[in-house]
């Protein structure tokens, strides 16, 4: 009992950071997740940690770029407008492949958009929103317990790998609350040789950059990264099988959105209707085995989203395109019904 | 239970105010007094007392809220009315305060005016299952950060110690012992223990204020009570 607390998503983001062993927090306010940084001011004065508000986004992606060359646990925490100010940094920090986590508590976009929750920068998380060639683990809480343990094993992953992991939330996972524990944190440590940690003349001097102007160089640094993104994609997709065992329809949903998909499958099923849900809990690696199995049994895919459809281009190549998937989805801060998602699986049950 | 003819709730973030100041005004409104809440959140732009506007106005309470509030202008401006709640002394007044210290800012503005009129409850809510008042040590920490921005002291605890969906009646007895050396170190009586109705009906401790929860589109099946959905 003493051991459940009540917490706030964004909350439980910072708390399970301390715990991952994160002494370092670089950021700049931004709603729906200045708890976080809220939290981490009242924190890390008294555990010897750093908080430090920025000037800005891009200052505070930089910070973090420099704090995770000496190799320590460091993160970041915006909003989507925030986010893309700190793109060129999460660029820069995958050509170094330094490890950082950085976190995403969406809101309606594009541009400033408003402070309601938003799935809408998946393609940004997912694909890019720097330039060059990059990935980033892309983690999806649908809980606060998740909120927790994906920010403890988005450091471990970052370590792991040395590139930056994201958490990939939205804001009303961010605001809600729900009681939660830290029990099964489980804290991986990895060696850094590359740390800049000070050479204490004793060994060569190791360096931190991302420039290379050598051509085949860089084409060979290039190779080389996407060697070990290989090795992600092969070992680390994480999802969820809800009610899959006999289901002729596959919701998928990450997130929010699959916390309002899994109230219309029990609708659904009341109904008679054989639906079940997978729920990536990686967006990057997406979990595309589980899905290509999926379509072997499933007669219909519906994608579930508050975006005008992004994570349903995955689906679709995952699943090679052979079945048909359709999109369910709310925008701009609007989050779909149960109501909504049920009517789709109605309609997909019918073939239409 | 006995009511001051102004109630103010404050504390740390995410401590339940909210909740407990929209039940208590229903609860004073149902004893037929004449009963005005106001909103003077200027931290959170989300869970306002303004997303009871409903429940509020079917009970005849009278809700002042700021202009901006649910909106997306996350602006914390605070509405003119508002001082109606100390001019005003036909009415019962409840005032939501915003969390820690820096909710309580907003607060100073009606304190000469309360002060004044000396009928007034500063009620600190409490749950001691929150991470950053997770000792009564840290609790009593909020609660001068408090004091200290509004510039009026606590006179009353209230006991709203839970889980959310997973709260049990033990899990409202386990927090006595905290609640008690919360008591000691402020010098400030438990008015009040708050807890979800069901819960509330199962407790054996006087008062109680049973709540009445906004249930949650995000709700997952397994928190819904009687795992019925939603929207049926």
């Amino acid at each position: 009992m003493a051991q459940r607390v009540l917490m706030k998503g964004n909350e439980a983001i910072a708390e399970a950071a301390i715990r991952a062993g994160c002494r370092h927090y670089f950021g700049y306010p931004i709603t729906p997740q200045t708890e976080i940084a809220a939290y981490m001011a009242k924190k890390m004065p008294k555990i010897g940690g750093v908080f430090l508000q920025a000037e800005s986004e891009i200052a505070s992606i930089n910070m973090v770029y420099g704090a995770a060359a000496t190799g320590c646990r460091v993160m970041t925490s915006s909003s989507s407008p925030g986010i893309s100010l700190k793109s060129e940094g999460l660029s820069y920090i995958a050509g170094s492949d330094v490890p950082a986590l950085v976190v995403n508590v969406q809101r309606g976009g594009p541009g400033l958009g408003g402070i309601q929750p938003s799935q809408s920068d998946y393609f940004q998380a997912t694909k890019g929103g720097g330039h060059g060639d990059y990935r980033m683990i892309v983690l999806a809480p649908a809980s606060v317990q998740e909120m927790a343990s994906l920010t403890i094993k988005g450091f471990n992953l970052a370590d792991k790998y040395s590139m930056t992991s994201m958490i990939l939330a939205d804001g009303t996972i961010g605001q809600m609350m729900e009681p939660i524990s830290f029990e099964d944190a489980e804290i991986e440590v990895y060696e850094k040789p590359w740390a800049l940690t000070g050479t204490e003349g004793k060994r060569k001097h190791n360096i931190v950059n991302s420039l290379y102007l050598q051509p085949d160089a860089l084409e060979k640094k290039n190779f080389e990264r996407f060697e070990r993104y290989k090795i992600v994609e092969e070992n680390e997709p994480l999802w969820e099988e809800y009610m899959m065992e006999d289901a002729e329809i596959c919701v998928v949903a990450f997130g929010i959105a699959s916390r309002v998909a899994k109230n219309a499958i029990v609708a659904a099923r009341a109904e008679g209707i054989k639906v079940g849900l997978i729920r990536p809990i990686t967006l990057w690696p997406f979990p595309a085995k589980p899905l290509a199995a999926a379509a072997d049994k499933v007669k219909a895919f519906i994608s579930v989203e508050l975006s005008m459809g992004q994570m349903i281009e995955d689906v679709k190549l995952a699943t090679s395109c052979r079945k048909p998937v359709t999109l369910c989805n709310r925008v701009g801060g609007m989050i779909p019904s149960p109501d909504q998602v049920l009517e789709s699986i109605r309609k997909a049950q019918k073939g239409e | 239970m006995e009511h001051k003819r102004l109630t103010l709730f404050a504390g740390h973030f995410g401590s339940g105010k909210t909740n407990i100041a929209v039940n208590y005004a229903l609860h004073l409104a149902a004893e037929g007094n004449k009963v005005c809440i106001a909103d003077l959140d200027i931290v959170n732009p989300y869970f306002r007392t303004k997303d009871s506007a409903a429940v509020l106005d079917a009970a005849g309470v009278h809700l002042i809220s700021p202009t901006f509030a649910n909106t997306n202008v996350d602006l914390p401006a605070l509405p003119a009315e508002a001082y109606r709640l100390v001019t005003d002394k036909s009415i019962y007044g409840i005032m939501d305060i915003g969390g820690d210290d820096r909710g309580a800012y907003a607060l100073g503005r009606y304190v000469p005016a309360m002060k004044e009129e000396g009928n007034y409850r500063m009620v600190f809510v409490a749950n001691c299952y929150r991470p950053l008042t997770r000792t009564p040590e840290e609790a009593l920490e909020v609660m001068r950060e408090i004091e200290a921005a509004c510039g009026l002291q606590f006179t009353d605890i209230i006991n709203n110690s839970n889980l959310a969906s997973e709260t049990t009646p033990e899990t409202v007895l386990a927090s006595l012992d905290y609640m008690e050396k919360l008591s000691q170190l402020s010098g400030l009586p438990i008015w009040l223990t708050t807890a979800e109705k069901a819960v509330a009906s199962q407790l054996d401790l006087s008062p109680v204020l049973p709540l009445t929860l906004q249930e949650k589109y995000f709700d997952l099946p397994s928190q819904k009570p009687g795992n019925r959905p939603l929207w049926g």
